[in-house]
């Protein structure tokens, strides 16, 4: 992307005022989508967006600087820029040399997006609207969205390493709205993964769509969520949102170290019942938050955070492990070159119990059974967090009855952990994730068996 | 860096007769300074990004392309790949540019010179002076998790081949943090707040910080609540989210598509008769005012309801098109993608009253202090919320116990015509939004307390 006795050069002008630590990140991403809505292929787009950032450390301040030119000008415009903002004080030539190590593994594409015409990926989408439209007159709305990125990065610093990657991304989404006697309900079903178009091999878009369709279908006759303390049960692959927000981005090590989290100082206690073993893995081939390197060029990695209940580490970025005298842990990201990177969950799941799941619900006398979660969102100082819950049932004497209306569930992280009582053997994952942490996105994955909750707040109007 | 009007009409150049195109040009210098610890910087940004966006229409079907750069090989074939996706879409009599539609431009100097004249150190001392200051307030505040300034300058243009050429520049610049208190039982509880302005000048360390601490501190001791339906009241800050959601449900295109339960009901009475709700980005006042839209038209004040009537919705040239009305000049959007419409600068009339004379008058109430879990909590199509509540009760009229992990649900039609209370308290938000503190009625407050 840029040639090495440049990358030498910039880190050299990025320490020329002193500092320990420089690094520079190159990023060229192209994207394309396109939406179909209210019947109509209504839009395709373009986009490209290739830079560099530029961070320097000195002591415990860092300079970052971005810039879209990549010029010998531009990147040593940025390196000063960085440099500058970190004040270094020391002064100084120092020669900066790096040499490629380990991680340049190209992901396995088949068939590259930009490959494909984009007759090809709009027929999926009239595929999708025409079997959701299929499933009744009652499906009065249906969008359908196709997207594709290929992210090609290079990482180089100050301690020598320089690492590439290569980052090809497909995903598709249905929702449809229905209309019926009780106003409107929607239903989405998405999948996405770190593949390129042979996604399509395996996700079936008609399909999709007809699950997204009798969602919609299914809460036109849903009853009014309860509200209060109950037990809840969420179904395979749907609760790995709620270990990312109970207890996930409390396991980060930036917020750890700020004492911003309620696992601070926890490891080697019981945090959990000992059904738990939590594992944020970034080198599960394909899936949506997978990687080769993450965006500080280390190797993706597979953490165990909690095993058997007992938490047994942090996850780490470079800066946070640099000062702890340890390895990153392959947990650091950035949204993009105009961001600086900080400690984020790849893929996070919960690894299958022993549990029948239907056991799990035939044991639970009253209660919700979710389906399908939204997004959540947590305070990792407080532990409290809250996600949503967009397919939900009531369990009635130990079977699932009837569809109740979307709604937000809420409780407490280190709470929550030591009230689940059965994990089934039905692991699978969920829908891809966009996670968002101070104003930065990343794509995340998650999943889980069929588990349950003793209590949890259901935020229901029903008393 | 050149001109960048000059650089979009440059692009607008590639355009050929038979297709209608719009160059959307942007760029943004911005600063951003977090501190932590005290003397320590815990990092400082300072960058200028570019933004160009492309809209090509040609026999009603559109096609868009954007980069984020400026450079000459990128830029370049951008209208031809805009041009290309076009091919690909279905035509649709609605899909198109906005013509110049003869109403003023309202200027709104939306610049303060102050945020590239203020120093970078002058600029770290803010944020620096807002983590003492938030450290100092209260000898229970263990922490401050984040102490950021920041600070953006922008310019954008915008040029279409029906004759349209806009440009606007703004500045902002904020405040924010988040700290963390020491509770009762050895947890810990969080408050955080925010202050904006155009410029560094404008902003209040103080209160950042007072605010920030006084969040946390209300919270002390806070348990689930019981199950229960209290009247609701709502300070500026949260009256601007809620009804926030609410515009987002009056936005044209939702109405074309029918996404909204508030379509076809014009000239109804949709709220409460207390509630006027109108957008007006005119208003200079407002720290999201403009004077061009995303598609260069005039922005205008757009009334929306009007004491409990429903009186129009927000459009941009292609929702208008489809329900044949004209533009109200409330396009949104960024170089990344054609723009929607929307709402910049919710305003409501001010009746009478404010969060104390509420809070004095409520026998079983909540005072609001948190809202959590929004973006899933939301359905703006069913019309269902359901939200993480942190609050204080009220009882005969006295802030009594603090609760936290309660939710909040009920059904945004619904809710409109619960509004019990509209007070004359008008607060700008950093947001945008110019309201007053609401109460609200008709809730269900959930906890397992």
């Amino acid at each position: 992307m840029i040639d090495r006795d440049l990358i030498n050069r910039t880190l050299g002008a990025a320490l020329r005022t002193g500092g320990e630590f420089a690094e520079v990140f190159v990023e060229d991403k192209r994207s394309s989508s396109a939406v179909l809505d209210d019947g109509r292929v209504e839009e395709l787009t373009s986009g490209r967006n290739r830079g560099a950032g530029i961070r320097v450390v000195v002591g415990d301040t860092t300079g970052f600087a971005h810039t879209a030119d990549l010029s010998a000008a531009g990147l040593a415009g940025a390196a000063e820029a960085a440099a500058a903002a970190a004040r270094g004080g020391g002064g100084g030539v120092r020669e900066v040399s790096v040499d490629r190590v380990d991680g340049s593994r190209p992901m396995p594409v088949r068939i590259p997006p930009e490959d494909v015409a984009k007759a090809t990926k709009v027929d999926l989408l009239t595929m999708a609207d025409a079997a959701a439209r299929g499933e009744g007159s009652a499906i009065s709305q249906v969008t359908a969205r196709y997207g594709d990125s290929r992210r090609r990065i290079l990482v180089a610093n100050s301690d020598g390493l320089l690492a590439e990657d290569d980052q090809v991304r497909t995903m598709f989404s249905v929702s449809c709205v229905a209309t019926g006697d009780t106003g409107l309900q929607t239903g989405r079903e998405s999948t996405g993964r770190t593949i390129g178009f042979e996604l399509f091999d395996e996700a079936d878009v008609e399909d999709m769509a007809r699950r997204a369709a009798g969602r919609a279908l299914t809460k036109l006759g849903a009853r009014p969520a309860p509200s209060g303390a109950m037990p809840v049960v969420v179904g395979p692959g749907g609760g790995g949102v709620l270990f990312h927000e109970a207890c996930g981005h409390g396991l980060e090590a930036d917020l750890v170290a700020k004492s911003a989290s309620v696992f601070a100082g926890r490891v080697g206690e019981q945090v959990a019942t000992a059904l738990v073993t939590l594992i944020d893995d970034g080198t599960m081939a394909g899936e949506w938050g997978h990687f080769a390197i993450d965006d500080e060029g280390r190797p993706a990695g597979h953490n165990v955070l909690i095993r058997d209940g007992i938490l047994t580490d942090y996850m780490w970025d470079h800066l946070r492990a640099r000062k702890e005298g340890r390895r990153s842990s392959g947990n650091g990201r950035r949204q993009s070159y105009q961001h600086l990177p900080m400690v984020r969950m790849t893929n996070t799941f919960i690894s299958n119990g022993s549990d029948d799941p239907a056991d799990i619900v035939a044991g639970t006398e009253r209660g919700v059974y979710v389906a399908q979660l939204g997004g959540g969102q947590v305070n990792t100082a407080t532990g409290d967090f809250v996600f949503g819950m967009t397919e939900a049932y009531l369990i009635e004497h130990g079977e699932i009855t009837e569809p109740i209306r979307e709604g937000n569930l809420i409780g407490n992280g280190p709470d929550v952990l030591t009230r689940i009582d059965a994990v089934g053997n039905d692991f699978a994952m969920g829908s891809p994730g966009t996670c968002g942490k101070d104003g930065q996105g990343v794509p995340v994955g998650d999943g889980t068996p069929t588990l349950r909750v003793t209590s949890l707040t259901v935020g229901g109007t029903a008393a | 860096m050149g001109d960048l009007p000059e650089l979009a009409r440059a692009i607008l150049a590639g355009a050929t007769d038979a297709e209608s195109v719009e160059v959307c040009v942007g760029r943004a210098v911005e600063t951003t300074v977090r501190v932590h610890g005290g003397v320590v910087v815990e990092s400082l940004t300072t960058a200028e990004s570019h933004g160009v966006g492309v809209r090509v229409v040609v026999g009603g079907r559109e096609g868009v392309a954007h980069a984020g750069s400026f450079d000459a090989d990128v830029v370049d074939g951008l209208v031809a790949e805009a041009r290309d996706n076009a091919v690909f879409a279905e035509p649709d009599e609605r899909v198109g540019i906005a013509a110049p539609d003869g109403v003023a431009v309202v200027p709104v100097d939306r610049s303060d010179d102050s945020v590239a004249a203020t120093s970078i150190d002058d600029k770290i001392a803010l944020a620096r002076d807002l983590e003492a200051a938030a450290l100092a307030a209260d000898p229970r505040v263990r922490g401050v998790r984040t102490a950021i300034y920041g600070d953006t300058r922008s310019e954008t243009a915008i040029v279409n081949t029906l004759g349209i050429a806009a440009s606007t520049t703004a500045t902002v610049a904020s405040l924010s943090t988040s700290v963390l208190v020491d509770d009762i039982d050895g947890g810990t509880r969080t408050g955080g707040a925010v202050d904006a302005a155009r410029g560094p000048a404008g902003l209040d360390v103080a209160k950042v910080a007072d605010l920030a601490v006084g969040r946390g501190l209300q919270l002390l001791g806070a348990g689930p609540p019981a199950t229960g339906r209290p009247l609701v009241v709502l300070e500026p800050r949260f009256a601007a989210t809620v009804l926030s959601i609410i515009a987002g449900m009056l936005s044209g295109e939702r109405v074309v598509k029918g996404r909204t339960p508030f379509a076809d009901r014009v000239g109804e009475e949709v709220a409460a008769g207390l509630l006027t709700m109108f957008d007006d980005p005119t208003d200079a006042d407002s720290l999201t005012a403009a004077a061009t839209d995303g598609e260069g038209l005039a922005c205008r004040p757009v009334p929306l309801i009007t004491d409990g009537i429903l009186r129009g919705f927000l459009h941009d040239s292609r929702s208008g098109r489809g329900l044949g009305v004209a533009s109200t000049g409330s396009a949104l959007r960024s170089v990344r993608g054609g723009p929607t419409p929307g709402h910049r600068s919710l305003h409501v009339a001010p009746r009478s009253g404010d969060l104390d004379a509420f809070v004095g008058d409520i026998d079983d109430g909540l005072l609001v202090a948190s809202l959590q879990g929004l973006h899933s909590g939301v359905n703006a199509v069913s019309g269902d919320l359901s939200v993480g509540v942190e609050g204080v009760m009220i009882r005969n009229g006295e802030l009594a116990e603090p609760i936290r992990e309660g939710t909040l649900a009920g059904a945004i039609p619904r809710m409109v015509h619960d509004i019990v209370s509209v007070g004359a308290d008008l607060e700008r938000q950093p947001g945008g939004a110019i309201v007053p503190s609401l109460v609200i009625d008709g809730l269900t407050l959930g906890g397992g307390g």
